[in-house]
Formats: structure tokens, sequence, C-alpha cells
């Protein structure tokens, strides 16, 4: 006697075997940031929020790292965005899909997967010495820039790419050079993809710690230019783990943190979506 | 036929190459100013291919060309490539919307040559549009996406977009092949009203759409140009015994 699973019963199997899959990795993921949040909450008060760090952190409030880590992840930011968008652009529009896209696309995958503390060493090697940057934010930014840049040209690359080849014919058609065609019609299509990229990137800079250390230091005054040195919120909240200095104060920080970065992607989904409305 | 014959167009010895692979062989012909001129002929005929040398697309497929175009006797490869593409306008089988409202649609074309005041623009969308027989049915609605129209209505759309850049020559690459009959009948009306101020050149799969609407048709096969003539006479007695089988549906 054989035994048979009938097509009905192995697509219910099926169901539940994903569905598991998926409730395990969601529960996961609420479970660390519900584990952040009951440690972190009873942290969060103004004073915390607008207060300067003091002793080591043991006392005071974020408030410095804070403007470290929005300064150092909007400065990285605005130098990757249009260099990463320029590459992508350039990839497709303009190589043919030829050796050299396959080249910068394969260096683009490899830089995506380094750790990030190489870049930190590279970093620090570079901008802190190399360019006499200092422990800077600005070495920070630089460096937090070369480690997302492959990351937004791939994105890019990829939503430039699926762009419909009947749009350019269309654009060209109706008399429009490259430039018009690349600036009103390929790049306003593919902006969703494009920032999703940008978001992805943003989520890698603003939670980095490994390359941020090397390069922006770890001091907890308050920033007044780009060549302040700064902590920001994941180095803060490392330190004070790693040195046993307070762990309340490093799940307030972690809760700030995840907080932002919720922020920021509710934020830019709101403008994707705002965008998307307007357009299609 | 009383009007009078000026050349538009003339192409002599044309050949195009994608790659080694040769898709247009040797083409000559003319095209009268103010006329339809039909291009029939089976799949892989070369008809997309000619429109597309007309207008110079194919430098962006990276084919290779050889052979003289005239526009109003002026080799197209002296004329900027923007202008030329502005004077012969292509129309694509399947109708493609850019994302966005109708009006940004009909804005497009006018926009990218010169600046042009609010009020202006407003005249070029209307009158395109109206010309394209669309203009009711989308007058309440100009910065709806464009993709809301129905498959007829972006065709038409597609034609008004091209009308708006105000060119002297229309070339429509199977422009009914998506739509219904009723959708088909206007497109072929708006054609034939639209033949007092413009020439055409209708590449099409149905041979009776030219004969319907074209003064003149051309037959191509494989490359080549087997023979151009009145319509009349193509449909009725033509020369070759090919144009004679594809007609009657013998292959194709």
């Amino acid at each position: 006697m054989t035994f048979r699973i009938g097509p009905r019963t192995s697509q219910i199997i099926a169901h539940i075997i994903l569905l598991l899959m998926t409730i395990i990795t969601v529960v996961v993921l609420f479970f660390i940031i519900g584990y952040v949040f009951k440690n972190g909450f009873a942290q969060l008060s103004l004073e915390f929020l607008f207060d300067r760090t003091r002793e080591m952190g043991k006392e005071g409030g974020i408030f410095p790292s804070i403007i470290g880590t929005l300064f150092v992840t909007v400065l990285a930011i605005i130098i990757a965005t249009p260099l990463g968008v320029g590459s992508a652009v350039y990839l497709v529009e303009y190589t043919r899909g030829g050796l050299l896209r396959r080249i910068i696309s394969f260096g683009a995958d490899c830089l995506a997967g380094v750790p990030s503390i190489i870049f930190g060493l590279f970093g620090f090697i570079f901008f802190v010495i190399q360019l006499k940057l200092g422990w800077s934010i600005l070495s920070g930014s630089l460096t937090l820039a070369v480690m997302i840049i492959p990351t937004i040209i791939r994105t890019s690359e990829e939503a430039i790419k699926a762009v419909p080849l009947s749009y350019r014919e269309i654009s060209y058609s109706l008399g429009g050079g490259k430039l018009d065609t690349i600036l009103k019609v390929v790049l306003p299509t593919s902006l969703p993809g494009i920032l999703t990229g940008v978001i992805l990137g943003i989520g890698r800079a603003i939670g980095e710690t490994a390359a941020v250390i090397f390069t922006a230091g770890s001091s907890l005054g308050m920033p007044t230019s780009v060549f302040s040195s700064t902590r920001t919120l994941a180095v803060h909240f490392y330190i004070l783990a790693r040195e046993g200095i307070s762990m309340e104060k490093a799940y307030g920080t972690a809760t700030v943190l995840i907080i932002i970065i919720l922020f920021v992607n509710f934020v830019a989904y709101r403008l994707m979506h705002r965008f998307m409305e307007r357009y299609y | 036929m009383n009007r009078q014959k000026m050349m538009k167009i003339s192409v002599e010895q044309l050949n195009l190459f994608y790659g080694q692979n040769q898709v247009l062989k040797n083409i000559s012909l003319e095209v009268y100013d103010k006329e339809i001129l039909g291009v029939i002929g089976p799949a892989n005929a070369g008809k997309s291919s000619l429109l597309r040398a007309l207008n110079r697309l194919y430098e962006i497929d990276y084919a290779r060309i050889s052979g003289k175009i005239r526009l109003d006797g002026e080799n197209i490869f002296n004329i900027p490539i923007n202008d030329l593409r502005k004077r012969v306008g292509l129309i694509f089988a399947t109708p493609v919307v850019l994302p966005g409202s109708i009006f940004k649609n009909m804005s497009y074309g006018p926009k990218l040559h010169r600046k042009i005041k609010r009020q202006e623009l407003n005249d070029i969308v209307a009158d395109a549009l109206k010309a394209a027989n669309l203009w009711e049915e989308v007058k309440d609605r100009l910065y709806d996406s464009a993709s809301t129209l129905s498959g007829g209505q972006q065709q038409r759309l597609c034609i008004a977009r091209t009308l708006a850049m105000n060119p002297e020559v229309i070339m429509m690459d199977e422009p009914c092949s998506g739509l219904d009959p009723i959708s088909t009948a206007k497109i072929e009306a708006t054609m034939l009203e639209l033949k007092e101020t413009y020439t055409f050149i209708l590449v099409t799969n149905n041979t009776k759409q030219a004969a319907r609407t074209a003064d003149r048709t051309a037959f191509f096969l494989a490359g080549e140009l087997i023979e151009i003539h009145k319509t009349k006479k193509i449909f009725t007695k033509p020369d070759d015994p090919r144009t004679d089988d594809y007609i009657r549906g013998r292959f194709g």
C-alpha cells in the first residue's frame, strides 16, 4: 500500500508551512523591538531627550548624540544619493550593458557585502589621517557614504532598468534628447525604486557603529560644525552597554534610535505615496 | 487624384542593419506631400524598421544605415535630430502613455522644443485633442491619469500627443493592431480628416485598412520593397505575383 498526498492536502500543507515561516519571522522581529521598548520606554523623558550627556552617559540625556546621528546620516545621504543615482543612470543609459557595466555592478555587489568595520578602517586611514579631517562628522559621513553608495547604485540601477523601453522611445520620438528623456521620463518613473535604495541606505547609515566609531569618534560634546567629533546614538548605545555604564540608558538610547528609524521610514514612504498619487 | 504631387520624403538605396542582420535591402521610394502611404507586408518585412529609419529612431537601437533619406529635399542627417523627430512624428503599435495626467502627456512634446506660455499651451493641447477626436471625451478630466483611458482613447491620445508638436509627417506603426473595430474606425476617420494637413505613412498588418485609407500602398517582403503603386492597382492588379498572394491571404 502506497501512501499518497492528494493535491488538495499538499496545497494545505504548503500553505501552513509558509504561514508558519512568516509568523516566526514576524514574531522574532516584534519580540526584539518589544523587548527594547519595554526596557527603554521608562527612560524616555524630556530631560533624556533634550539634555546634555553627563558622567559618560550615566546621567543626563542624549541630545548631542541625537543631533550627531542626524547630522552624520543626513550628510552621508546628501553625499551618497547624487553619486549613486548618477552612477546608476550612467551605467544603464550610457554603457549599452557592456563589460564596464558588468564589472561595476559586480564590484558594487561585492562592496555591499563588505563588513562595515572594513569601511571604518578605510575611513580612518583615508579620511581621518590621510586627508587630515580628523575624527569628525565629515569623516563619518564620507565613510558612511562610501559604504551605502553600492546599495544605492544597485537599487537605482534595477529601478532605472525597469522603466519600459517604450517610454524612452516615446520621449525620443517626440523630439526629446537623451537628457530630457532621463530627467523627465526615466527618473520620475523610477523614483519609487530609487527612494527604496535611499531608505535602505539611511537604515544602514543611521544604525552603523563600526564604521563611525573609527571616523566620527565618540566625543560627547555638542557638535558645532561638520568638523566636530560626535558620538552617534548607535555608538553611544554600544559604549553604554559594552562598558557597563548604564543598561537603563542604553535601552533608552536604543528606543530613541528605533523610533527615529521608524519615523524616517514612515515619512519616506508617505512622501513616496504622495508622489505616486500625483504622478500616476 | 488632382492634388499636386509634391515630394515630401525621398528614400534612395536605403539599407539598415541590426548587427549582422540586414532588415532593409536597397529600398528606394518616395512619399508625396499630404498623401496616406500604406505600407503592408508580413512580419519581418522591414515595415517598422523603415519608419524607425525615417526619424532616425533606429539610432537608439545601435543599428547601422546606408543610403539617402531626404525630407523636403534636405538630407535628414543634416537636420538636428530633435527637429527631425518633431517634424516626423511616430505613433507606435501599442499605445504607450507616459505616467502622469492627460495634460502632462499632451504638453510633453511642445514643452521640449520651446518655452510656451500657459494659455498658449492650453490652446495647443485643446486643438490637438480636438483634431484627434478625443476632446469631447476628456475635456473635463485633463488632469486625470492618462492610464485611466481605454485602449482606443489611449491610442487617440498618442495621436493627439504627436499632433501637439505640429509635425509635418505622421508615421503610424500598426496603430490599430490592439483595438476593437469601433476604435479602429474612429482612428481611420481621424486620419482621413487630417490628411488635408499632414502626410501619413501607415504601416499596417491589416490589408483592408490600407485599402480603405491609403492613396498609395507599398508592399514589403523580407526587407525588400516589392512594389509601390496606387492602392487600387495594388489591390486589383499588382505587378508582382507575391503581392497578389499576400493580399489574397495565401501567406502572411
